[in-house]
């Protein structure tokens, strides 16, 4: 390691990241994820994917979803330091590994080619809740709901069969059963 | 039908339900309609800075002086941005400053107008929270829910950005609503059960050490009071951080002296080999805690906060209390009494022997220097300044660097919010402004900014506002034609290439007290020292003290190099065995 001449302090040993996944209740009013976003970015915090929309119009109130990772004890700050900002109303965070707790994301994927091929792809995608949006001769628009990494996996493999366009969303979560977070 | 204000109204409606006396500030364009609105509302005083950062600073010093919260006003674009320094200097020291902006109308929002800019956000990062107004129905609202934002939980400032049509457009006016919530941010969240783990770990404590923060001062000064009385009724020693000095008297027999990297020996030690640490109402920050891995390895650690993200993280603590410290010390001490009621079983007897060891440390004298009849040293003149103004209930300031470090180690404060510096953002020109601010708010007190001469030129303009609200502030600058705290580094790190640190050309500073229209003095003679700060104090109005020190002093004792608390470089004289080496640079 070089010499560090700085004013600050080397780090010291990192514990274990882990991802997780943030739910956040915030106010719908301008701002507001500029807010969330630039306490992520401003405190060195990491964002893998983030959904966001009103969910409730009377109460004027959006829920934000985001993935990220950290040390526990970042993820312990991240949620701290959210529950501050003044247009958040709850903050919920769970383990990825959370059986608890239900997390989704939609991909829409358009496939060109040979029929056989674009069958192929269509079978592939079979256990993901195919729908099939738009159709020609030589393409296919479909839309499938998984997980992160059961996305990535079907991605990677569609690509030689004819993927040639892939429009991703966040994460989503909700907890299983009759409670809701609080 | 109800009164329609306009908006210039409303803001001043706002300021006096606030119960807002001064106002910080400087017009501009987007804020004309209120500049003009200030005539019709005399219980309102506004102060013409002459620079918007002088405004930031004069607030906060206004603010931690008084414990209210500072107002500053300050036109779009060049005004609002000049005023980032003092609202992140306000944010990370955690000073209540309510910031009303002008902006260009809404329409042109958005269009690079003249003098726009993004000011909420450029100002998102370094507030707790701020506003764009954009109806005029919401104004009324959001200038009542900025001064609670700032005052309330841990303070900070906020900022209110309104559109110039805003402030024409009008509205009915609504008083502050009583106890509005804010999202459930409630701040007193501990329990009794909390409070009785705390004594259990209290009564078998046999090296405990009480490390007090900011946070005992933003609490108020009944927290200084419960702070005072939980140290007696314990008797553990006492240390602080820089910006919780005064909440414990600087010169009582169980205060250590300042903690961290420029703190006492016995301060540092006895943070490091401690077995109970009770930190309240301070943060962990860097400066205090050295090196992580090896900060106080053996204790166990109690953190007393109102801000429950200070809590686990720096230092992850066996016992946090989130709360208000006036009520949480209040409640300890409270249950102490009531269990000693029965069976006075104090544990003083337990903590002897740490004493003894305490004692031990203290005889190193870590504030030690070798002082000379030929030239002012930095340290006696702070010594001699606080000997001569000990008795007049003195408010002082600081710039930042090696001069706000001797003066945190040798002027010894006995009551909270007499002391007023940047300590987390380090700001150099904060002191001057401060002292502006400090004096609005205490105009028969004697305030003295003990400065150098590099930070006081970042803000010597307001020496300006000084003489023009005849504010007797006095600059009391440590004169060692460096920046000295960078020489110092480079002396001890980077084999003293001065790069840079030296400033040449200084002004002359008695001029310079002439051309403002105030009074200078000069002082570069150890004998001539007191009576020329005698000169300085009985002089009513304000004054430029240019005090020429030792160029060549450094800051000791001070904690080094990757090395935890209980290893320090002392004086001079400790300083061959101990030199700074490899790796450990990075943590000076």
């Amino acid at each position: 390691m070089p010499k560090s001449k700085s004013a600050y302090s080397v780090p010291t040993k990192k514990e274990k990241s882990d991802t997780y996944i943030f739910v956040v209740w915030v106010d719908n009013e301008s701002g507001v994820l500029a807010r969330v976003v630039g306490l992520f970015s401003g405190r060195g915090y990491n964002i893998e994917s983030l959904a966001v929309a009103e969910v409730d119009a009377v109460k004027n109130i959006s829920r934000i979803t985001i993935v990220t990772t950290g040390t526990p004890q970042v993820i312990d700050q991240i949620k701290l330091q959210l529950a501050k900002l003044v247009p958040v109303h709850k903050v919920a965070e769970f383990k990825r590994e959370d059986k608890n707790v239900i997390f989704k994301e939609m991909a829409l994927f358009k496939i060109t080619g040979k029929k056989k091929k674009m069958e192929k792809c269509l079978n592939a995608c079979k256990k993901f809740d195919l729908v099939i949006l738009d159709e020609t001769k030589t393409s296919k628009v479909i839309q499938i709901t998984a997980l992160r990494r059961e996305i990535d996996k079907i991605s990677k493999k569609l690509k030689p069969w004819g993927l040639i366009s892939a429009s991703r969303t966040g994460a989503v979560a909700m907890t299983r059963g009759a409670k809701i977070f609080n | 039908m109800p009164k329609l204000y306009t908006g210039a109204e409303i803001v001043f409606k706002c300021l006096e339900d606030q119960k807002v006396e001064h106002i910080f500030g400087y017009p501009g364009g987007a804020v004309l309609p209120i500049y003009d609105e200030l005539k019709n509302h005399t219980s309102i005083k506004h102060i013409l800075v002459r620079h918007e950062q002088g405004a930031g600073h004069a607030a906060e010093g206004y603010a931690r002086s008084s414990g209210k919260p500072g107002v500053v006003l300050v036109t779009s674009g060049p005004g609002a941005t000049n005023v980032v320094t003092a609202l992140t200097d306000a944010y990370m020291d955690s000073v209540p400053l309510v910031c009303i902006s002008g902006q260009v109308p809404t329409h042109l929002i958005g269009t690079d107008a003249f003098q726009e800019c993004d000011t909420t956000g450029i100002t998102r990062p370094c507030t707790k929270h701020n506003w764009l107004v954009k109806d005029i129905n919401d104004l009324p609202e959001i200038m009542h829910e900025a001064f609670k934002v700032a005052t309330t939980g841990r303070p900070g400032p906020v900022l209110v950005d309104i559109p110039k049509d805003i402030q024409f457009a009008k509205t009915k006016y609504k008083k502050p609503k009583k106890e509005k919530k804010l999202n459930r941010k409630s701040n007193n969240k501990f329990s009794q059960k909390q409070i009785d783990q705390l004594i259990d770990l209290l009564k078998n404590a046999k090296k405990p050490v009480i490390y007090s923060g900011g946070g005992v001062i933003n609490s108020g000064p009944k927290a200084s009071d419960a702070l005072r009385e939980f140290v007696e009724l314990t008797g553990f020693p006492i240390t602080s951080t820089l910006q919780g000095l005064g909440a414990y008297p600087g010169d009582d027999n169980q205060f250590l002296g300042m903690l961290g990297m420029h703190g006492t020996y016995e301060a540092n030690n006895a943070m490091h080999d401690c077995d109970l640490l009770i930190n309240i109402g301070a943060r962990f920050d860097d400066r205090i805690t050295g090196k992580i891995d090896e900060f106080s390895p053996n204790s166990k650690k109690v953190h007393i906060d109102i801000d429950p993200s200070s809590i686990n993280k720096i230092i992850k603590v066996d016992l946090a209390i989130v709360g208000d410290v006036t009520k949480v010390i209040g409640r300890v001490n409270k249950t102490i009494l009531k269990n000693k009621n029965g069976h006075s079983k104090s544990n003083k007897s337990n903590i002897a022997k740490w004493w003894e060891q305490i004692q031990k440390w203290r005889e190193k004298e870590s504030l030690n220097f070798v002082n000379s009849n030929d030239s002012i040293k930095p340290q006696h003149a702070v010594q001699r300044l606080y000997e001569l103004t000990k008795d007049k209930d003195t408010y002082v300031t600081t710039e930042v660097g090696q001069h706000q470090m001797w003066a945190a180690q040798h002027y010894k404060f006995n009551k909270p919010n007499r002391w007023m510096t940047s300590g987390g953002l380090g700001t150099m020109g904060y002191g001057l402004p401060a002292a502006v601010g400090v004096q609005i708010a205490h105009p028969e007190k004697l305030v003295v900014d003990i400065a150098g001469e590099a930070s006081v030129l970042m803000t010597m303009q307001e020496m300006s506002t000084a003489v023009q609200y005849n504010l007797p502030i006095k600059i009391f600058i440590l004169n060692n034609q460096y920046m000295g705290m960078v020489r110092q580094w480079q002396e001890l790190l980077h084999e003293k290439n001065y790069s840079e640190s030296y400033s040449e050309a200084l002004p002359d500073f008695l001029k310079m007290a002439e051309a403002y229209g105030c009074k200078g003095i000069k002082a570069e003679n150890p004998s001539e020292l007191d009576e020329k700060i005698q000169e300085m104090i009985d002089y009513n109005g304000p004054v430029i003290f240019d005090c020429h020190v030792d160029p060549n002093e450094n800051c000791f004792p001070m904690i080094p190099s990757g090395k935890p608390h209980n290893q320090m470089i002392l004086g001079p004289n400790d300083q061959e065995e101990n030199k700074i080496k490899g790796k450990g640079k990075a943590l000076v």
